[in-house]
């Protein structure tokens, strides 16, 4: 232990910064990468068999679809409440965050955070301050493709 | 067809995700979740109005619709459905018409989950 501890002094500042930022982030982006392709892979495959249960109902594609995007983001509305979602959040990252289960949690974390400044300008607008910039941007580019369809045909 | 159809969504769904873990962990402290988010509803918007997005859907399913870019596309197809059908008015409509029940389920869903629960910790 000593001898490691006295070999580390030696090594000048910017040298040890250079080993640490070899060594250390890479396995850890590789680490994070595989949480998070593992958890998002995981998460997209119960869509999957949602999706497949309500077309097995009958429903039409576009309709099943809808409907598995109310029953993940109902349960990643509930996961996050009971405080389960950002345990996952913990290891999966991106995991976590680019599925529509993501999109609901940022949401719900945001908004139960704010409820000391009351249900309607606490919980009501925080529940927007994810999802506003969401919504905002992702609407503008359809908005602009549906006006150059209008324009081009 | 069963078994094919969960690990085509699993092994791009988990793609999908791979690529924002990697944005997020290589520009660092720059893009958080929050722009994940924007940028993948976004780009998936966008890559559905060049068509380049249904492919995907049609390869791997819930793999490409789950994640936010999957929003995104329907929002782009519920517009340019809508287009088609209604011209300009369709421009502003369609897009919240095809993704109604998500946005709903998401704004009621999450102000009741934070109306009952409490952050924990």
């Amino acid at each position: 232990m000593n001898t490691s501890a006295d070999q580390l002094k030696k090594i000048e500042a910017q040298e040890y910064d250079d080993l640490v930022n070899q060594t250390k982030p890479k396995p850890t982006v590789l680490k994070n990468c595989i949480w998070a392709f593992v958890i998002g892979g995981l998460i997209c495959t119960l869509g999957q068999i949602i999706l497949n249960f309500f077309m097995g109902q009958g429903l039409s594609k576009l309709d099943a679809g809808s409907a598995t995007s109310v029953v993940m983001i109902f349960l990643a509305a509930l996961f996050t409440g009971l405080g389960w979602y950002d345990v996952l959040g913990k290891h999966a990252g991106a995991g976590s965050i680019v599925p529509i289960t993501g999109f609901a949690n940022a949401i719900v974390a945001s908004a139960m955070e704010y409820k000391r400044e009351g249900f309607i300008f606490g919980v009501g607008a925080r529940i927007f301050s994810v999802a506003g910039p969401t919504l905002v941007f992702g609407f503008a580019v359809s908005v602009v493709i549906g006006l150059i369809k209008v324009v081009f045909g | 067809m069963g078994m094919n159809e969960l690990l085509m969504a699993f092994l791009v769904g988990g793609v999908l995700c791979l690529i924002g873990q990697l944005i997020m962990d290589l520009t660092k402290p720059a893009i958080t979740p929050g722009h994940i988010l924007v940028g993948y509803i976004s780009v998936g918007a966008l890559l559905s109005g060049l068509g380049l997005y249904q492919p995907l859907v049609d390869l791997a399913g819930a793999g490409a619709t789950i994640p936010l870019s999957g929003f995104g596309h329907s929002l782009t197809q519920g517009t340019l459905k809508a287009v088609e059908e209604s011209g300009l008015l369709g421009a502003i409509s369609g897009g919240v018409e095809a993704t109604s029940a998500g946005i709903t389920a998401a704004i009621i869903f999450g102000y009741v989950a934070a109306v009952l629960f409490n952050p924990k910790g």
